[in-house]
């Protein structure tokens, strides 16, 4: 996938109507319509706020706990949205892959838009929250793009790899499901860093680079109280983690994708 | 010829299919295969090489299972060739399936630009290309509605609209396509002739009719058992493809059917040969042949030169039964004007027991004075009411 030759304005194009077309259908004949993608994770969000304000108090010691809590899920949930229709896309096209010449990054890419999309919609709501517990933005909050991008480029990353492996292994998709199971456990999203009190499972949850960029969100647009990854690993690690992490998985995936492109049509 | 811009260029082409014994897509199923070789390979093609220059209509001749569904995949850049190249100089416009990606739950306008995108339009493109695009299809009062709403016939006109008005330096053709009623389908037969008059316009067609081969083509290739048996002149390609696939001439063990035990000949029906006969006229076809125990059922049938299956029969069908070594068998030249060919089989308890089997035999042809068309005279009557 050369880059320069991958954004032709028919691959523009192309992207355009697959995710415009994308938005259109998910709520094709409901009557919410476009509703449904802020009342989704604000249901979710008003269980787990019950749950862990009322019932396990996690979050009491945590200030603007609302909004804090919400970031998390809405930027969790762009991640599980974004790598589970991902993963099932290039599968999910396989008619258009089947039938004419298509650019098939350009359909992988579309889905994680379409996540997007959502995400953008939900950001709104989290800034609704913001106003509403008067948040703490601080001044680095103009980083918050570069996080958005991070996990955009994380989540792109693992659907080139997934929407690959699933076209031969479709075992992949439960699988996929218990690790994102796990991770939303492995991930301060619910709870606090500072309810964690062993020192080692402390690091170990702050070398995801998933926690990395929820606490710094956190940090920069609801509280300075967030711990931080940099404030619990290494300066080097923490910062060199996240990039090679991403470097890594980013050429892996590209190249295993460029890989079982080829192949695509046949395997379908 | 060597100064003609080459716009396909296929070289050394050998595609490979890997088909596995059992299809694993489960992980256990791969971890318990993992030592034992799972797939076969199938060679659909071997060795391909040919070029497609501008301005040519270029046919591709090929059965079911010849490799030719195979090669048009790979000209339209769907599959990857295993071994060699692919060169396609020019936009190429595949008319395999039309409407790919056509969403029933959106409207004709949107379905449009989703097409389009898929053919490799851009936005730009769409929009100057639209009006026209629903003018050739003769919706323009539909386009705001559901394509869920269309008949077949609307998104049949539809797709064929998106798809010629895309870049269409190289039209890939796939002879599936039969689209609309008759008067779309004049529209879209009169599209293709002014593409065949333009000398920037070059035309892929696959199919396996080598009479509508004959007819379009300029040039064409003969795919057979994954081979390139034949590039060239297209009545050629024709023979050739007639003499690969109907190899009932080998099953004469072996013998030529010119040496067959067999004679047939031509006469009309004071019993003089003959082989120029007035529409209407009685023709017979008669037959001697050596005595074999084996012969049960003998057939004949009717084909126009360019292949064209016009009538056939047998002893057994028409419930006749034989005796002897020779035979008349008479029928009415009721066919149009134009040359013909007789086959002439004879069979055993079975129809693929061929004895002896003549695939092309006595020739004749049909003259008819009268202005009316097509491949027979039907009774028929009209009546003021």
């Amino acid at each position: 996938m050369r880059l320069p030759k991958f954004f032709t304005p028919q691959n523009q194009t192309l992207l355009r109507q697959l995710v415009i077309t994308d938005f259109k259908l998910r709520y094709q004949g409901s009557m919410l319509g476009y509703l449904w993608s802020l009342l989704k994770p604000l249901l979710l969000f008003s269980v787990l706020y019950v749950v862990f304000t009322y019932v396990l108090p996690v979050g009491k010691d945590v200030p603007h706990y609302p909004a804090y809590l919400l970031l998390g899920i809405v930027l969790w949930t762009f991640f599980v949205e974004a790598t589970s229709l991902g993963m099932g896309s290039i599968v999910g096209r396989g008619d258009l892959i089947r039938k004419v010449k298509i650019s098939k990054p350009a359909i992988v890419i579309a889905s994680t838009l379409s996540a997007g999309v959502n995400l953008c919609l939900n950001l709104l709501v989290v800034v609704l929250f913001m106003v509403l517990t008067s948040a703490e933005l601080q001044p680095e909050f103009i980083y918050f793009p570069f996080l958005i991008i991070e996990l955009v480029l994380f989540a792109l990353a693992a659907s080139l790899f997934l929407s690959a492996l699933y076209v031969k292994f479709r075992d992949i998709a439960p699988i996929w499901e218990v690790i994102l199971q796990i991770m939303f456990y492995a991930t301060p999203i619910i709870y606090p860093l500072t309810l964690v009190k062993s020192e080692t499972l402390l690091s170990i949850i702050s070398l995801n680079p998933v926690a990395q960029i929820l606490q710094d969100a956190r940090y920069i647009l609801i509280t300075p109280e967030t711990i931080t990854t940099h404030q619990v690993l290494p300066l080097w690690l923490s910062i060199g983690i996240p990039i090679v992490s991403l470097s890594v998985l980013i050429v892996v995936s590209i190249l295993f994708f460029k890989k079982s492109a080829k192949s695509f049509a046949e395997n379908l | 010829m060597s100064s003609r811009v080459v716009r396909v260029k296929v070289d050394h082409v050998t595609k490979r299919f890997k088909i596995p014994h059992e299809q694993t897509r489960s992980l256990k199923q791969t971890v318990v295969n993992f030592r034992k070789r799972g797939f076969e390979e199938f060679k659909v093609l071997d060795d391909v090489s040919f070029e497609i220059y501008e301005g040519e209509f270029f046919g591709i001749l090929g059965r079911n299972g010849s490799g030719k569904s195979t090669l048009l995949k790979l000209l339209a850049g769907i599959y990857e060739p295993t071994e060699g190249k692919i060169t396609v100089n020019g936009n190429l416009t595949p008319f395999i399936e039309l409407g790919v990606g056509f969403n029933a739950e959106l409207t004709g306008r949107e379905n449009v630009f989703l097409n389009g995108a898929i053919l490799g339009l851009t936005q730009k493109e769409i929009e100057q290309k639209y009006n026209d695009i629903v003018a050739f299809a003769e919706l323009e009062r539909f386009m705001d509605q559901k394509l869920k709403n269309y008949s077949s016939g609307m998104l049949v006109r539809l797709a064929f609209s998106i798809a010629i008005q895309a870049h269409n330096a190289i039209l890939l053709i796939d002879e599936v396509l039969a689209v609309g009623d008759e008067r779309f389908q004049d529209k879209c037969i009169k599209v293709f002739a002014k593409i065949k008059k333009d000398p920037t316009k070059t035309v892929v067609f696959v199919s396996h009719d080598m009479g509508a081969v004959q007819r379009f083509c300029d040039r064409a290739a003969v795919v057979h058992d994954g081979k390139l048996e034949f590039v060239g002149n297209s009545a050629e390609a024709a023979l050739r493809y007639k003499k690969l696939n109907f190899p009932e001439t080998i099953l004469n063990e072996g013998v030529p059917e010119s040496e067959l035990p067999v004679r047939a000949k031509l006469t009309d029906a004071n019993g003089k040969r003959k082989n120029l006969f007035k529409h209407g006229e009685s023709v017979v076809v008669r037959l001697d042949w050596e005595p074999n125990d084996r012969i049960q059922n003998v057939g004949v049938a009717l084909f126009r030169d360019d292949g064209q299956y016009v009538f056939g029969t047998n002893t057994v069908v028409d419930k006749y039964k034989l005796s002897g070594n020779s035979l008349e068998y008479t029928f009415q030249a009721n066919m149009g004007s134009g040359r013909y060919y007789v086959q002439v089989g004879f069979f055993g308890e079975t129809d693929s027991d061929k004895v002896y089997f003549i695939t092309e035999g006595p020739q004749f042809t049909v003259s008819s004075a009268d202005a009316w068309g097509g491949l027979t005279h039907l009774i028929h009557e009209w009546k003021n009411v």
